[in-house]
C-alpha cells in the first residue's frame, strides 16, 4: 500500500517495457512490444487468443527471461539486476494466477500468511491477524480455516487475490481474472479490482480478452497481435474502439462488428 | 525514520487516539491493548482518531484499528472514524462489508466419536469400492474376451514397453543382488557344515520359489503402481475421465484394462527374469568367495530346482501383477480432484500394493504347503 495519499497528478513510469522480444526457443511469441505504465493505473494487456498476453505476464513477473529488450521498474531494468535485487523487487508484485493456484495442502489464511511469515519478522498470529484482514477485503471473512477444495471456484480466486495482496504490492497483477467465473462474480471481482485501486493506489495490470471488463476497468491498454506477433495498438480502450486507425483492433473491441 | 506513535487523550467522554509515524508491517507497532489501559476505560463512550501526523501506512495500520474496532464493540463503545486518511476508512468498510451468503462444504471438526465413526465408515465405504472395482474390471475384462469392448491398442503397447521393457535395468540390479546376499547369508551357515555347495540348492529354490516374485512386485509397486495412480489421478484432477465417461467412453476399458492386462503379461516374464539374474548373483558368490566352479554350481542348481518351482514363483508373480495394477488403479481413479489428493493416491497405492504383496504371499505358501506343491 503506497503513502498516505498518493496524488493521483503525480504519475510517474511505474513499468516500462522496451524493445521486447520473447521467443521460445526460435520460435518468436511477439517482437518489439514498446510500452509504459503509469503508477496507479490499471493496464489492460488483451489480444486475440495464443497471441502471448499470458507469457507477456510471465515476462513481466519475472519468471521467464526476454530474448530481447528489457523491463524496467521506476526507472531500474529488472533483468540486468542481481539475483537478489530482482528478488527483492519481485516481493512488490502481487499475482493473482488464472486458477487461482492456492496451495491445496494448505487452509486459506495458512495461504495468505506464508508470504508473511517468510519476508516479514510477525509471529504466526500477527502474520493470522493480517492474513484474516486480507481475506476480509476480498470478502471471505469467517473463511481462514477453509481448505481451497472447499469453496467454489469465484471464492478461490478471490482468495488468490487475498495472497497476492498479502505482502502490499505495488503492483498487482492479473492473469485472465474472469476466466471460468459467471457474470456476477466476475463483474464483482472487477468492482474489487476498481476498490482497491482506490484505495490501494497500487498499480495494475490486467491480461484479459473479456470485453465487458476491458471497458469496465482499464485506464489504458495494448493490443497484442497473434500473427502480426507484435503490439498494433496502445492507448485507452474506448479511445482505442471508436477511433483506432487499426482495422483489427476496432473489431476486437467491437466484438467483430467492424 | 520516526517510528509508530500512539497517544491517548481524554475529553469528558470522549478519547481521542492520535497516530503519527509510519506505520507499517515489521516496524514494531504498538498493541491495540494499550489504548484501553490508557484509556481507563472507565467513562469513555465515544473514540475518535488523528492520524494527521501519519506519514505512511500499510496493512499494519489496518489490522490494528481492525482489532481495535473489535475491542470498541466488546465494550459498547463508538468509534468515530472520520479523522482516519481517505483510503484508509474505505478500506476498513471494504473488509467490514458482510460478505454475501456462499455456500461452501467443510466446517469446524467434528467431535471425537464422530471422527472415529466417520473414519470407520470411510474403511467400510473403501472396501465396498475395491470390490465394486474389482467388479467392474472383471466386467470389463468379460466384454474384451466376447470381442465388444473396444480396446486401445497403442495405449496398451505403451504400458507394455513401460512396465516390461523399461523396468528390466531396476529388475535386473535388485535381483541380481538379491541373489547376493541370499548367497552370502546361506554360506556363512553352511560353510560351518562344509555344505558350500548346497549355496547353489538355497539361492535357486528360494528366488525361484518366492523371492524373485516378491522382489520384482516390490519393484514394480514402487515403478509402475505408483506411475498408474499418479496418470489417473492427474486424468480425474483435469477432468480427462469425466470426458471420457460423456463421450460414452469406459474408462475401465480404456485405461485400466490396458494396464491391467500389461501388467499381468510382464510380471511372469519378468520374475522369470529376476529368477535367472538372482541365481547369477548367487553364483557370482560361489565362485568368487565359496571356491565353486561356475559349471558345478550351475549344475547343482539344475539338480535341485524343477519345473515346479518355477511355475510355483510364476503364479506368485501373476498375483502381485494384480495386486499391483488394481491398487494402482483404483486409488488412481479414486483420486481427489486437488495437487494434494495425486500425492495421497500414489502413496497409498503403493503402500496397499506392497501390504497385499506380503499377505497373499502368506497365504499362497501356506496352501502350497497344504496341497503339497
Amino acid at each position: 500500500m503506497a503513502t498516505a495519499a498518493a496524488p493521483a497528478a503525480a504519475r510517474e513510469v511505474h513499468i516500462a517495457v522496451r524493445g521486447l522480444t520473447m521467443a521460445y526457443g526460435d520460435f518468436v511469441v511477439q517482437r518489439d512490444l514498446d510500452f509504459e505504465i503509469r503508477r496507479g493505473e490499471i493496464f489492460v494487456i488483451m489480444g486475440d487468443s495464443g497471441c502471448g498476453k499470458s507469457t507477456l505476464l510471465r515476462h513481466m513477473i519475472g519468471l521467464r527471461r526476454p530474448a530481447k529488450g528489457r523491463v524496467f521498474y521506476a526507472e531500474r531494468s529488472f533483468w540486468d539486476a542481481e539475483p537478489s535485487e530482482r528478488e527483492r523487487l519481485m516481493r512488490r508484485f502481487g499475482v493473482l494466477y488464472q486458477s487461482g493456484a492456492l496451495w491445496s495442502s494448505m487452509t486459506l489464511a495458512e495461504n495468505v500468511a506464508l508470504p508473511l511469515e517468510q519476508y516479514t519478522d510477525l509471529g504466526p498470529e500477527e502474520a493470522r491477524e493480517v492474513a484474516s484482514l486480507k481475506l476480509a477485503l476480498v470478502g471471505l471473512a469467517g473463511f481462514e480455516d477453509f481448505y481451497p477444495s472447499e469453496i467454489s471456484g469465484g471464492m478461490q480466486k478471490r482468495a488468490g487475490l487475498a495472497r497476492a495482496m498479502a505482502l502490499d504490492p505495488e503492483v498487482l497483477f492479473f492473469d485472465e481474472p474472469s476466466a471460468g467465473l459467471d457474470p456476477i462474480s466476475s463483474r464483482r471481482l472487477d468492482d474489487l479490482i476498481l476498490e482497491l485501486r482506490g484505495s490501494l493506489g497500487a498499480t495494475i495490470v490486467v491480461v484479459t480478452h473479456e470485453l465487458a471488463s476491458i471497458f469496465t476497468i482499464a485506464d489504458n491498454s495494448v493490443f497484442l497481435d497473434a500473427e502480426l506477433r507484435t503490439q498494433t495498438a496502445q492507448g485507452p480502450p474506448r479511445e482505442l474502439r471508436d477511433s483506432s486507425t487499426v482495422p483489427k483492433v476496432r473489431t476486437f473491441l467491437r466484438r467483430g462488428e467492424a | 525514520m520516526p517510528a509508530a506513535e500512539l497517544s491517548l487523550e481524554t475529553r469528558g467522554d470522549v478519547a481521542v487516539v492520535r497516530l503519527a509515524g509510519i506505520w507499517r508491517i515489521g516496524a514494531g507497532l504498538p498493541q491495540a491493548a494499550r489504548v484501553w489501559e490508557d484509556a481507563g476505560a472507565a467513562g469513555v463512550r465515544r473514540l475518535a482518531f488523528d492520524a494527521s501526523g501519519v506519514t505512511e501506512w500499510d496493512s499494519g495500520l489496518l489490522t490494528f484499528l481492525r482489532r481495535l474496532a473489535r475491542d470498541c464493540a466488546d465494550r459498547r463503545i463508538e468509534a468515530d472514524r472520520s479523522g482516519l486518511p481517505e483510503g484508509v476508512r474505505r478500506l476498513l468498510a471494504l473488509a467490514e462489508a458482510v460478505p454475501e451468503k456462499e455456500t461452501a462444504r467443510g466446517g469446524p471438526p467434528a467431535p471425537f466419536l464422530a471422527r472415529v465413526g466417520g473414519q470407520a465408515m470411510e474403511a467400510l465405504a473403501g472396501t465396498r469400492e475395491f470390490t465394486a472395482f474389482l467388479g467392474e474390471s472383471a466386467l470389463a475384462g468379460a466384454r474384451l474376451v466376447r470381442g465388444r469392448a473396444r480396446f486401445p491398442v497403442a495405449e496398451f503397447m505403451l504400458v507394455l514397453q513401460e512396465c516390461g521393457a523399461n523396468a528390466l535395468p531396476i529388475v535386473s540390479l535388485v535381483s541380481f543382488l538379491v541373489g547376493l546376499i541370499l548367497a552370502f547369508m546361506g554360506a556363512i551357515q553352511l560353510r560351518q557344515f562344509g555344505a558350500q555347495i548346497y549355496v547353489a540348492d538355497l539361492v535357486g529354490i528360494g528366488m525361484a520359489r518366492d523371492m524373485g516374485a516378491i522382489m520384482v512386485g516390490v519393484v514394480m509397486a514402487g515403478r509402475t503402481g505408483a506411475a498408474f495412480a499418479a496418470q489417473l489421478g492427474t486424468m480425474t484432477v483435469n477432468e480427462e475421465i469425466d470426458a471420457l465417461r460423456t463421450m460414452g467412453i469406459s474408462p475401465m476399458e480404456y485405461l485400466v484394462l490396458p494396464r491391467m492386462l500389461a501388467l499381468m503379461l510382464m510380471m511372469p516374464l519378468l520374475t522369470l527374469y529376476s529368477d535367472v539374474l538372482g541365481i547369477l548373483g548367487g553364483m557370482f558368490v560361489g565362485v568368487s568367495g565359496l571356491d565353486l566352479g561356475a559349471m558345478q554350481y550351475l549344475e547343482q542348481t539344475r539338480a535341485a530346482l524343477s519345473l515346479r518351482h518355477f511355475a510355483a514363483g510364476l503364479f506368485k508373480g501373476s498375483v502381485y501383477g494384480v495386486i499391483v495394477a488394481l491398487a494402482g488403479c483404483l486409488r488412481g481413479m479414486q483420486c481427489g480432484r486437488s495437487a494434494a489428493a495425486v500425492g495421497t493416491a500414489t502413496t497409498s497405492a503403493v503402500v496397499m500394493s506392497i501390504v497385499l504383496i506380503i499377505v497373499s504371499c502368506g497365504v499362497i505358501t501356506v496352501l502350497y504347503d497344504v496341497l503339497g506343491i
